[in-house]
């Protein structure tokens, strides 16, 4: 009996205490927000830059601004670029930096709608060789019309899943870190 | 299956035992000497009453250790539990107890005869060892949970929960930032030895904001006496492929010293649903309690300290980042990250840690009159994990330290034979820190400072041998003084810059500095009466007015809630709800057979609900916005419990509980009632068979039927074009009936020793359901079979 009794105080003891600790409030700039995303269409001697900037996060009221600084061309080629921003910072941060750290947790997608366009991954890959999408390229067809182009950014993808590398979203999976639809027209220049 | 039982028992059963008979007699006095004539003792599963000289003597009890419950009217219920090797003395006095009338609430088995308790015993609570208190209070019919995951478990009271319903440890009331739907009791549920539910605002000694009710814990009692006991409880489960191991033992002394030393270890991994595992939903604690006390004649004091410490993983699956996420949830039908079981969790999690000490002190300046003090220290860190990316990966999202200083004194005496009063004043002082510095995300519950103060007076009045009246009255002041960063865009849009210009005090880039201060004075009271119709048959009567103040999360949130993926926001001009409640009980217990209905009426004015306002666009896509409202709400309701032994060994025991609620302001139902829900068991008892046990038990929950629409349209853009998308958030999964099978035996070993063997099924069937209350039945299906084996030793 003794044995359980000792027993039950041994165990009784392996409970551990922490410290406790208290602090004041200081104001914070939240490290993570994506406030600005600037995707950046360069071909055909022109460069286009599509920004959604959202300087109150995604739990402030304001709704993103979205500009888009002109038409595409048709027919023609783009080399495309992605710049991810936390502008409610100061200086402003980059979380371009962070993701292509973190590259296999994180996929870009890309929709056009209308067959207006479409889009290839371009390199750097992660280092499991599977595409992240910092780099792309843009295609436009031959017609011309309006459309919307969404960027969707997913965290911790499974980029194994059926047709995830090649762009297809269906089985992706994650969390959506970045949605953003831009308008655009594709127009003779 | 029965195979496998047989073979448990077998295995179980090679001592041979052999009952020695013994007899425990005795004398029940008040603490004067006076006997208390016509007390009813319960020893195990005997039992007698007191006679004139307030002597009793109960024969043919086997060796073992004993539970030994005694009951006088108007006098605290002692309960203990003696080893029992040879013929015991057991002289009790009983201590008055002034505010038990009030309490309309049910016991957990009517079988027991007795009908002034309403509580869940040790021998119940200990099936719950390696669970926790929200799923013990289940128990009792009109108490349900609200629950996050498996192992989240918040206690409804007849449909409220949260800051609704007060918990009180061992005479504490419990802040453990208890306004929040995931953040559950930390209490290790293997510290009580006793918990009781008041439903409604009646206990007025710890509180005047009980709308939902009270859950009452209390410790074993240890004996005037030279004793010592202990008992330890291993559990294994197949569910989790973990198990939990609780400890304790307790030591009294002749001269009125004893102590206490409880330890729980609790190690569990990923859950399983049952086609499926539940990835990153295993958990860890590690409790602590320890109490030092001396009895003496006219006076007594006690030292008690707990300290819980949980690491609880959250549903991987159930953390999303925007509403696209959601309808893939939702349409999917299973997790979205499904993963081999593993021991390991990750973010998303919770990390807990809560102290709790006190020092308490009383003293008798009459046989009637007790003067008790008391101060309580509590700390409590709640820290949550969120995914996040680079250097912040590793850091809480959430880190809250909640200290609350509280002091407690409390007078009982009698007016006249017939009269008894108790009254008290209380005192605390709260501190909320968020270590945002820790964090470095915007502190959604804000640095507080807190000041309460309270009085209050029960008095009882015996008007004659059936009827007792009780009325009682409370005062609750509390001023807190709050610190708080909003967002610029925010405070305008909430027009926060018209109302509350005033309270700015600093301003910070894009966020102003605020300081909201709030005073509340409030009034609760109580009014209840308890007939005796005979002596089989009880009624009970109460109307309870409670105040409760809005709570930080329902003030000042702001911000993204992760698993649901909406934005919740709290408002500044939010005032106090009050609840009228009213309550009646019948209660019949008699040789074999017993019920107990409970019907219930309660209404809420100004009372705090999240409704979805508008949707809101940011760089993740579309948010909902979820706002704090006051509406008037209406609740009936009607418990009930049945208790029947219809032959020999058998006993059929089932309890109900339904309620409606609606909201009076806008015609609607209420979100979040429990539906309505029925519990079966039918046990087979054989105390000569080593007490063997076997029960079957059906636990069925309807589909709520009635629910606020909340659905919403929002633009989803998976494909390339905008589609717009109906959300379907508000309809409740299906109902379910679930079986459950549990048996167990006791046998004597090492001669002072009793070791009990119980085997459990949970979800017999591997039925897949869903929960209404569950905040993950979006994401994953509820538990699957559980196989589990509790060893107990009391020694």
């Amino acid at each position: 009996m003794n044995v359980f009794k000792f027993l039950s105080m041994g165990l009784a003891a392996i409970a551990l205490c922490s410290s406790c600790s208290n602090d004041d409030s200081n104001p914070v700039n939240e490290e993570e927000v994506i406030t600005t995303l600037t995707a950046t269409l360069t071909g055909g001697g022109h460069t286009i830059t599509l920004t959604s900037r959202d300087l109150d996060g995604a739990e402030g009221p304001n709704a993103p601004v979205v500009t888009v600084s002109g038409n595409l061309a048709p027919s023609t080629t783009y080399t495309g670029s992605l710049d991810l921003l936390n502008e409610a910072a100061t200086p402003a941060e980059s979380i371009t930096e962070e993701i292509l750290e973190e590259a296999h947790d994180h996929q870009f997608f890309f929709t056009i709608s209308n067959a207006l366009a479409t889009t290839a991954y371009a390199v750097p890959n992660d280092e499991n060789g599977k595409p992240v999408g910092l780099n792309f390229t843009l295609t436009t067809g031959a017609a011309t019309g309006t459309g919307t182009f969404t960027i969707i950014l997913r965290h911790q993808p499974n980029k194994n899943a059926e047709g995830v590398a090649a762009g297809n979203i269906a089985n992706a999976g994650g969390e959506t870190d970045i949605q953003v639809s831009f308008p655009i027209t594709v127009a003779a220049q | 299956m029965r195979y496998i039982l047989f073979f448990v028992f077998l295995l179980a059963g090679n001592q041979t035992l052999v009952y020695s008979q013994h007899t425990v007699s005795g004398k029940i006095t008040n603490e004067k000497k006076q006997p208390l004539a016509g007390s009813h003792i319960h020893a195990g599963t005997f039992f007698a009453n007191a006679a004139a000289d307030g002597s009793f003597s109960i024969s043919g009890i086997p060796n073992g250790n004993l539970a030994v419950t005694i009951e006088y009217l108007g006098y605290k219920t002692l309960d203990t539990v003696i080893a029992v090797h040879k013929d015991v003395v057991l002289d009790i006095s009983l201590k008055p107890e002034v505010s038990q009338l009030s309490e309309v609430v049910l016991k957990k088995t009517l079988s027991e005869k007795n009908a002034s308790t309403q509580e869940i015993k040790a021998n119940v609570l200990e099936n719950y060892s390696s669970e926790s208190l929200g799923d013990a209070l289940k128990e009792i019919s009109g108490v349900s949970s609200l629950k996050t995951g498996s192992t989240i478990v918040k206690p409804i009271i007849n449909g409220l929960h949260s800051s609704r319903v007060l918990i009180v440890n061992n005479n504490v009331r419990l802040e453990d930032q208890q306004w929040g739907t995931e953040h559950a009791p930390n209490m290790d549920v293997n510290t009580a030895g006793k918990i009781s539910v008041i439903k409604g605002a009646s206990g007025l000694q710890y509180g005047g904001d009980a709308i939902g009710g009270t859950v009452i814990i209390e410790l074993a009692h240890i004996p005037v006496k030279d004793t010592i006991f202990g008992k330890t409880i291993i559990n294994g489960a197949s569910n989790g492929r973990g198990g939990s191991i609780s400890s304790s033992l307790s030591k009294g002394y002749e001269n009125g010293w004893n102590w206490n030393l409880q330890g729980t270890f609790k190690y569990f991994g990923d859950f399983e649903a049952p086609d499926y595992v539940l990835s990153n939903t295993g958990n860890r604690e590690r409790n602590l309690s320890a109490s030092l006390g001396y009895k003496g004649e006219n006076h007594g004091y006690s030292f008690f300290y707990s300290y819980f410490n949980a690491e609880i993983g959250i549903l991987r699956a159930s953390h999303i980042s925007g509403i696209s996420d959601l309808i893939r949830a939702i349409n999917s039908g299973q997790p979205q990250v499904i993963r081999d079981f593993t021991y390991d969790i990750n973010a998303p999690k919770q990390e807990l840690q809560h102290h709790l000490g006190k020092i308490n002190y009383y003293t008798y300046f009459s046989d009637a009159s007790k003067l008790s003090l008391q101060y309580a220290f509590q700390f409590n860190n709640r820290l949550e994990f969120d995914l996040r990316r680079g250097d912040d990966r590793n850091k809480a999202s959430v880190d809250l330290d909640l200290m609350t200083h509280s002091f407690n004194a409390d007078y009982e005496a009698n007016f006249s034979d017939k009269m008894k009063y108790k009254a008290g004043i209380s005192g605390a002082y709260q501190n909320n820190a968020a270590n945002t510095g820790a964090t470095e995300v915007r502190a959604l519950i804000p640095n507080y400072n807190k000041f309460d103060a309270g009085l209050y007076a029960i008095a009882s009045y015996q008007a004659n041998e059936k009827l007792v009246l009780e009325i009682g009255f409370r005062y609750d002041f509390s001023h807190i003084d709050a610190k708080k960063y909003y967002l610029k865009s925010r405070w305008t849009e909430r027009g926060y810059d018209r109302d509350f210009s005033d309270i700015i005090i600093g301003e910070e880039g894009q966020q102003w500095y605020t300081n909201p201060v709030f005073t509340y004075h409030n009034f609760s009271g109580s009014l209840g009466a308890k007939y005796e119709i005979n002596d089989k048959l009880h009624w009970f009567s109460n109307i309870g007015v409670a105040s409760r103040n809005p709570n930080p999360a329902e003030l000042f949130s702001d911000g993204l809630h992760h698993a649901t993926g909406q934005i919740e926001l709290g408002d500044l001009r939010l005032q106090r709800e009050v609840a009228l409640k009213m309550s009646t009980a019948l209660n019949y217990a008699a040789e074999g057979f017993a019920f107990e209905i409970n019907p219930y009426f309660n209404t809420v004015s100004d009372f705090k609900i999240l409704v979805p306002t508008t949707i809101i666009l940011s760089n993740r896509g579309p948010f909902p916005v979820w706002e704090y409202r006051q509406v008037d709400a209406r609740m009936f309701g009607i418990d009930l419990t049945a208790d029947y032994d219809f032959a020999k060994n058998l006993n059929w025991h089932s309890t109900a509980a339904f309620v409606y609620g609606e909201d009076a302001t806008n015609d609607k139902p209420l979100i979040d009632m429990p539906p309505l829900n029925l519990n079966n068991t039918l046990s087979f008892k054989k105390e000569n068979w080593n007490h063997l046990v076997l029960a079957l038990k059906n636990e069925t929950v309807f589909t709520q039927q009635r629910y606020p629409n909340n659905d919403f349209y929002v633009d989803v853009t998976d494909s390339g074009e905008p589609v717009s998308t109906l959300v379907q958030i508000s309809k409740p999964p299906k109902g379910y009936s679930l079986l459950h099978f549990s048996s167990e035996m006791s046998f004597d070993v090492l001669k002072k020793s009793k070791m009990t063997l119980g085997f459990n099924i949970q979800n017999l069937l591997n039925t897949n359901y869903r929960d209404y209350l569950n905040r993950t039945r979006f994401y994953a299906d509820d538990l699957g079979r559980n196989f589990r084996i509790q060893l107990k030793l009391n020694y």
